[in-house]
C-alpha cells in the first residue's frame, strides 16, 4: 500500500515543470533556440517576453486551479469523475464571462468578476441541491443540471447576441485558449487563482475526515458548513478567474488527481498539491502540443484538452461500472 | 486497555433529557428520558425502526433533537464546541463508509482528526493509533489498503478508528452486524474492556442472547418510548419481549450464560 513519498512526487513534478517551461519559451510557430538568441535587440526577444512568457505563466496558473480544484471537489463528492467541468461549474463561469461579452461590458476586471460570481454560484448551488446527506450521484446529477442551465443561458446569450461580431467572439471564446495572452491577463487571473488555491489548500484534513462519509466527519469535529465554504470560495476563484482568461478548458480536474492517486495514494489530503503541479504541467504540455500542431489555424487548448479528455472519462466510467457491478 | 484512565472519565454523565424527534409528522423519539454512567455498556435495543439509531445520533451531538436536549456532563451536547465533542465522544454510525484506498494506519488515524495539532500528528498522536492497531489485532494489517480487508477486519478497522481518537464515550450503531461469532466475541470484549477501564459504552444490537451476556444494562425501545431499563434479566423478561417483539419467548440456561428460546408468534 506505501507508495511514492508524497515529496518525491513533489521534487519530480517541479523538475518536470522547469523542463516544460524552458521548452515552453522556444517552442511555437517560431522555433527560438535560446542559445542562438543575441543581444538586446534581437527581435525574437520580443515574442519571448512579451507573448511566451504570459503564456507559459498563465498555462501554469490555470492548470494548477483546475487540477487542485479537481481534487477537493473529487475529494469532497468522494467520487473520482468530479471536476469543475463535470459538475458544470466551468460552464456556470463562462456564463457569468459570457453575459459580460453580451452586454459588453468593457470595465477592467468585469469578466473576471462575473466568471468568479459564476462559478462560486455554480458551487453552492451544487451544494443546495445536493445538501449535507449528498450522495456521489446526486452530485453527478446535480452536475448535470448546471450545465444545461449553463448551456441554455449560453445558448441564449449567443442567439440574441447583438451583431455577429460579438456571437462570433463568444464562440471562439468559449473554445478555450492561451493564444495571444497578455501580462494583463495574468495580473487579472493570478492573484485570484492564488487566493482560492490557498482556501482550497486549508481543507484539506476536513477531506481525510470526510473519507467516512459526511456522519462520519462531523463525528470526528468537523464544520461541514465551514469546508463547504472554502470549497464554493476556493473553487469560485479558482475556477472562475481561470475561465475567464482562458475560456473553458475541461477534464483537466478529472485527469490530474486519477493519476495521482496511482502514485500518492487515495489519502485525499496528500493528493492537494500534487494535483495542482500535475495540473499546471498537463495543461503547459498540451499547450505546447497545440502550438506545434501544424494546422491552418492553432488548435484551441479547450478542444485538444476534450479529445484527450473524452475518451480518458469514458474509460474511468467504465472501469467504475465494472467495479459496482 | 490504556484508552481511558479512570479518574478523568469518572461524573461524565451522559443524558438524554425527553428527546423528540419527528420524521414527517411520525414521532421517531417520543420523550426519552435516559442517563447514562461512564464504566458500564448499555445495549439499546427494539424492533426495527423504533428509533435506536435516531437516539444514538442525539446522543453523540449529530443530531438536535426538536424536543429536549442531549446532555454530557452536565452541558448541552449540541452547545459544545464541534472538536470538544469529538474528543469526548467517538461514534460509529451503522454501515459506515470508506469512501478511498488508503492504508488500515491512515485510516485509523482519522480517528485522532479532532486531536492532530495544526503541524500534523505529534508523537502521542501515533502511539495512539498504534495502541488502537493492537488491542484491535489490526497491527500486522496497518499497511493493508483498508477497502481490501475482509467484513471482520474492516468492522475491527471502524473499532480502531474510534478507539485512536481516546474518546471517553464510545456510542455505536450496530458495531456487531457482519460479524462471525468470533468476531462478535472479540469487539464485545474490545467494548467491555472500553468500559472496564472507566469509559462509557452505548451501542444497538439486535441478538438479544447476545445483550443478555454482554451489556450491564439493556433499554428496550418501542415506537420511540422506553419501555425497559435495567439489568439484562429484567429489561429482556418475556413479558417485555412479548410486548417490544410480539414473540413469546423464554430464557433457558447456555454454557455461557443465558439463551433465548423463541416459542412461537404471537
Amino acid at each position: 500500500m506505501r507508495r511514492v513519498a508524497p515529496l518525491a512526487v513533489v521534487a519530480g513534478l517541479l523538475a518536470l515543470l522547469v523542463a516544460l517551461c524552458a521548452l515552453s519559451l522556444v517552442a511555437g510557430r517560431v522555433w527560438i533556440p535560446l542559445d542562438r538568441l543575441g543581444e538586446a535587440g534581437d527581435p525574437r526577444w520580443a515574442i519571448i517576453t512579451s507573448l511566451r512568457v504570459p503564456r507559459t505563466l498563465l498555462a501554469l496558473a490555470v492548470g494548477a486551479a483546475l487540477g487542485l480544484s479537481g481534487a477537493v471537489l473529487q475529494g469532497y463528492t468522494r467520487n473520482p469523475l468530479a471536476d469543475p467541468g463535470v459538475l458544470g461549474v466551468s460552464s456556470m463561469a463562462s456564463l457569468g464571462a459570457v453575459l459580460t461579452l453580451y452586454f459588453n461590458l468593457t470595465a477592467p476586471g468585469a469578466t473576471a468578476a462575473f466568471a468568479m460570481a459564476g462559478a462560486a454560484t455554480g458551487v453552492l448551488i451544487l451544494l443546495g441541491l445536493t445538501g449535507s446527506a449528498g450522495g456521489a450521484i446526486t452530485f453527478l446529477l446535480a452536475g448535470v443540471v448546471l450545465n444545461v442551465i449553463a448551456e441554455a443561458g449560453l445558448s441564449l446569450a449567443l442567439m440574441l447576441s447583438p451583431n455577429p461580431w460579438a456571437a462570433s467572439e463568444i464562440v471562439t471564446w468559449l473554445l478555450g485558449s492561451l493564444s495571444d495572452r497578455s501580462f494583463t491577463d495574468v495580473w487579472t487571473a493570478a492573484p485570484f487563482i492564488a487566493l482560492g488555491g490557498m482556501a482550497l489548500l486549508l481543507v484539506g484534513r476536513d477531506l481525510d475526515a470526510l473519507t467516512l462519509g459526511e456522519t462520519g466527519a462531523r463525528s470526528l469535529g468537523v464544520s461541514l458548513r465551514r469546508t463547504q465554504g472554502l470549497i464554493a470560495a476556493g473553487v469560485g476563484l479558482a475556477c472562475g478567474a481561470s475561465v475567464a482568461v482562458s475560456g473553458v478548458i475541461g477534464f483537466v480536474g478529472l485527469i490530474v488527481p486519477h493519476l495521482m492517486r496511482a502514485l500518492v495514494g487515495g489519502r485525499p489530503s496528500s493528493l492537494l498539491v500534487p494535483s495542482a503541479l500535475a495540473g499546471a504541467a498537463l495543461l503547459l504540455a498540451a499547450d505546447i502540443l497545440v502550438r506545434l500542431i501544424p494546422a491552418a489555424s492553432e488548435v484551441r487548448l479547450g478542444v485538444a484538452m476534450a479529445v484527450l479528455g473524452g475518451p480518458f472519462f469514458l474509460w474511468r466510467l467504465i472501469s467504475i461500472r465494472r467495479r459496482f457491478a | 486497555m490504556r484508552t481511558v484512565s479512570d479518574a478523568s472519565a469518572a461524573g461524565l454523565v451522559l443524558e438524554a433529557q425527553g428527546l423528540v424527534v419527528r420524521f414527517g409528522g411520525r414521532a421517531v423519539l417520543d420523550g426519552v428520558k435516559l442517563a447514562f454512567a461512564p464504566g458500564a455498556v448499555t445495549a439499546v435495543l427494539g424492533p426495527n425502526g423504533a428509533g435506536k439509531s435516531t437516539l444514538l445520533s442525539c446522543l453523540a451531538g449529530l443530531r438536535r433533537p426538536r424536543l429536549g436536549e442531549a446532555r454530557l456532563g452536565g452541558r448541552a451536547i449540541g452547545a459544545l464546541p464541534a472538536k470538544e465533542r469529538a474528543q469526548l465522544v467517538g461514534y460509529l454510525p451503522q454501515n459506515p463508509e470508506i469512501a478511498w484506498s488508503v492504508d488500515v494506519r491512515t485510516f485509523a488515524g482519522l480517528g485522532r482528526t479532532a486531536r492532530v495539532g495544526a503541524f500534523g500528528p505529534s508523537e502521542a498522536d501515533r502511539l495512539a493509533v498504534e495502541r488502537a492497531l493492537d488491542v484491535t489485532q489490526l497491527a500486522a494489517l496497518a499497511d493493508r489498503d483498508v477497502t481490501t480487508l475482509s467484513g471482520g477486519e474492516r468492522a475491527r478497522a471502524h473499532i480502531a478508528r474510534v478507539l485512536a481518537g481516546e474518546p471517553r464515550w464510545l456510542i455505536a450503531d450496530e458495531p456487531l452486524t457482519g460479524l462471525d461469532p468470533s468476531h462478535q466475541l472479540d469487539a464485545a470484549d474490545l467494548m467491555r474492556g472500553f468500559a472496564r477501564a472507566g469509559g462509557g459504552v452505548v451501542v444497538t444490537l439486535h441478538d438479544l442472547a447476545f445483550a443478555a451476556r454482554f451489556a450491564d444494562r439493556v433499554v428496550m425501545l418501542v415506537e420511540g418510548r422506553v419501555i425497559a431499563d435495567g439489568p439484562p434479566a429484567e429489561a429482556l423478561a418475556p413479558e417485555v419481549l412479548a410486548r417490544a417483539y410480539a414473540i413469546d419467548a423464554r430464557w433457558t440456561s447456555g454454557l455461557a450464560g443465558p439463551l433465548l428460546d423463541v416459542v412461537a408468534r404471537r
